[in-house]
């Protein structure tokens, strides 16, 4: 066992760092730059930057060099990234794209089509969203609703989605529509990527717990889309979006802060009972927890990248990473707001310490517990695949889409 | 980046499984916990005596085979699987590393060896009854080299040949090495939450005690003792829980209930998966310690904290979840979930409890932050 870099990889991040340190400035104890601005500006920002990434090589560094990548060993993305989670850097605008979308696209576009989008995606030019969840498809999403429907060389779309990140500012995006609602739900899915600047798309940002509006809903009325921009057969649909979602990025950051480290400053900074709240053995038992759990994550995902480091698949260890890091943020948040005591419910960043970071993710954090996989599908995952136990009874799996019932 | 066990551990680990299913299947921890006058398994005892695993990580010069903490890691995780109903936590990972820490190169000239192969049984006695010991509330005291005091419970009090002691000696505390058999000692097994594992209350009146390392200094010494026990007490503490995972989920797809394996309910499979989940974070954490130990790194107090307080929290959930699992027969004496269930608090209160090891975190943290 060592935690070394081989000669090679120290060689590479020293390198990625003096580039960092050049072109970025290292966090602070406040909200990242993302948090900071709104979308628009954010966005400006957040291209900026992936053009620099991408013109210095470190944007999709493992992807092939004929996809606007440099064909080198994932650890080298990896690597990166860890690098770059230390830097106040806009992110948060591509990785649906970059993780899942520029994937898809590499394993079931053409080779003229992959030409034509891989690199804009790749250099932030074009952004791209992910169009699956719907009002009655959430957990559920081969129980999907939207139509489309054959004419002439094009597919005429009709629907809602719902929950779909970026969809106001992205220029392309991947669907999946209903063909055939004769057929079994999970055998009538056709899929697609289509220009959400199409005439008939309506898009509706909603507003979430914590005031923002990371999310929309995107109405299609009669949008038409090119048989030529279908990805995979008719009725593969749902196979092609099982083979997007495999493609979710390996989490490999740290997750989002407030963690234990946050905690504790906060308790070592808090009076109770007339002394830092750090000596009250209340609050040291429940940073210990937290500590636990968070060093668990780090050491789990160092098991995930040996793996990769030595050209394997990681094991299943990978699964928990989002299981456990939203309950956590959110009962941290929870706890550093309770820390503040009666002061604990101002949202004011400038009458607060850490600029309200605490306050902020308590209202955020609910959503990560459902973004991506909610809490208990992904225990239902894990019990599953990793555990062996038999699936669920289905009452819908060999029913005609049209006759399952469907309630509210 | 390499974080995992090699080749060659690996397979030291599946040949420890494989003699250990054979050898120690759980009708061993289950005779030992239901007769009384089988203190330990002494067939088991000899065995793992005779495959020299008690020596795993004693240097070559003492009698050892001088492998390393990493590979007397993975026996541990097997020996914490099979319930193993044998002292070797109390010798190996106590009273081997006590006078490995703290002995002279007399004493460890003259012990080492015969710890290593099993012959010489040692323990280590902290405890003097229910609560806290602290330096400020010891009685047992070191005077004129002999001992006076009670300890309880000492893991393997009763059967082992000599015990490492904490004991008062004057302003402060110091550790002293005490033959069992000596005058001046008398023992008597006490009952504990787990028989299987034998413990004992210890008189000690004017017994015959050898300092063992600075006088004085046996608080601080007894910390680095534990620092590195608790890496090896949660290597245990991490194979019973992946047991009771495995005893869980072979129950779950078996078990019917309204026409179906009760496995197949989200109630169970959730259940199951949070088991999962903390045995994961656990082996992560134990993973660390256990690297830590290997290298004596500076990150060693608080990671071996780290993997203590995961393990010893995995292994109590999957215990007490396996047998919810079980349901009904999971509460009979018949069913083995009870042999998991008593070791798993036994080993959580070996070493100081839950909350002794996140204080213990929390200091090494704020160590580090003011470092």
């Amino acid at each position: 066992m060592d935690f070394n870099d081989t000669p090679e990889q120290a060689a590479y991040r020293d390198e990625v760092r003096a580039w960092l340190n050049a072109n970025a400035e290292p966090r602070k104890d406040r909200p990242s730059v993302s948090r900071r601005l709104d979308a628009e500006e954010g966005l400006i920002l957040a291209k900026k930057w992936q053009a620099l990434k991408a013109e210095a090589g470190y944007a999709c560094r493992h992807w092939p060099t004929a996809h606007g990548g440099q064909s080198r060993p994932m650890i080298e993305t990896i690597i990166y990234d860890q690098e770059e989670a230390n830097y106040d850097v806009p992110t948060g605008f591509f990785g649906i794209g970059l993780g899942m979308c520029g994937p898809i696209m590499a394993q079931y576009a053409t080779e003229e089509q992959q030409a034509r989008y891989i690199p804009p995606m790749i250099r932030g030019d074009e952004v791209w969203c992910q169009l699956f969840s719907e009002p009655a498809a959430g957990s559920d999403v081969a129980g999907l609703r939207t139509r489309c429907h054959r004419d002439g060389d094009d597919w005429v779309v009709n629907g809602q989605k719902v929950w779909t990140s970026g969809a106001h500012y992205s220029d392309w995006g991947i669907l999946v529509a209903r063909h055939d609602s004769s057929l079994p739900k999970h055998k009538g899915l056709t899929f697609f990527f289509i220009d959400m600047k199409s005439p008939g798309i309506e898009i509706k940002p909603i507003k979430q717990i914590n005031g923002g509006s990371n999310f929309n809903e995107v109405f299609f009325t009669n949008v038409r889309v090119p048989d030529s921009q279908r990805l995979g057969a008719i009725g593969e649909g749902w196979q092609v979006a099982i083979a997007t979602l495999m493609n979710e990025r390996l989490a490999v950051g740290d997750a989002p802060p407030p963690d234990f480290r946050e905690v504790m400053k906060l308790a070592a900074a808090c009076e109770l009972d007339g002394r830092s709240a750090l000596e009250d053995s209340s609050v040291r038992e429940k940073i210990a927890d937290w500590y636990v759990e968070a060093m668990g994550m780090k050491h789990t995902k160092a098991r995930t990248l040996t793996a990769l480091s030595q050209g394997k698949v990681p094991g299943p260890e990978n699964s928990i990473g989002k299981v456990v890091s939203a309950s956590k943020l959110q009962n941290v948040s929870s706890f550093g707001a309770d820390l503040m005591d009666m002061g604990g419910v101002i949202t004011d960043p400038s009458l607060m310490p850490s600029s309200a970071l605490f306050q902020q993710s308590f209202l955020y954090s609910p959503g990560l517990r459902i973004a991506g996989g909610t809490d208990e599908i992904l225990r239902n995952i894990i019990a599953e695949r990793v555990l062996g136990l038999p699936g669920e009874i289905r009452v819908d799996r060999d029913v005609p889409y049209n006759d399952i019932p469907t309630g509210n | 980046m390499n974080f995992d066990f090699s080749d060659a551990q690996k397979a030291l680990k599946q040949q420890t499984r494989d003699f250990l299913r054979a050898a120690c299947d759980t009708t061993v921890p289950r005779r030992v916990l239901e007769d009384a006058d089988e203190p330990f398994a002494r067939d088991l005892w000899q065995q793992i005596g005779a495959n020299e695993s008690p020596g795993i990580a004693v240097p070559e010069e003492y009698g050892g085979i001088g492998f390393g903490y990493l590979e007397l890691c993975v026996v541990a995780e097997e020996l914490g699987r099979a319930v193993a109903p044998v002292p070797f936590s109390s010798s190996v990972y106590l009273a081997t590393e006590a006078v490995l820490l703290g002995g002279s190169e007399e004493q460890k000239q003259r012990l080492l060896p015969r710890l290593a192969t099993g012959e010489t049984i040692g323990t280590f006695a902290l405890s003097e009854g229910p609560g806290l010991a602290t330096p400020a509330n010891m009685q047992a005291t070191l005077r004129g080299g002999t001992l006076s005091g009670t300890k309880m419970p000492v893991p393997d009090g009763d059967i082992a040949d000599f015990c490492v002691v904490v004991a008062r000696d004057g302003d402060g505390v110091s550790l002293a090495l005490v033959d069992l058999d000596g005058s001046g000692v008398s023992r008597e097994q006490v009952e504990t939450l787990d028989p299987s594992r034998s413990h004992a209350r210890i008189t000690f009146d004017g017994a015959e005690a050898e300092p063992l390392g600075e006088a004085g200094q046996g608080w601080a010494l007894k910390d680095r003792v534990f620092d590195r026990a608790a890496v090896l007490f949660a290597m245990e503490q991490l194979g019973g829980a992946d047991a009771c995972l495995q005893m869980a989920i072979g129950y779950a797809k078996g078990r019917y209930a309204f026409g179906r394996p009760i496995g197949s309910f989200q109630a169970i499979k959730h259940k199951l998966a949070d088991i999962y989940i903390k045995n994961e974070l656990a082996r992560a954490n134990c993973y660390y310690g256990a690297w830590a130990l290997s290298t004596d790194a500076p990150e060693l107090p608080v990671a071996a904290a780290a993997a203590r307080v995961g393990a010893t929290q995995a292994f109590h959930f999957a215990s007490k979840e396996n047998i919810q699992t079980h349901g009904g027969i999971g509460f009979t004496w018949e069913s083995d979930c009870h042999l998991y269930y008593r070791r798993s608090k036994l080993l959580a209160l070996s070493i100081g409890s839950e909350r002794v090891w996140k204080d213990r975190l929390i200091s090494g943290l704020e160590q580090q932050e003011a470092a």
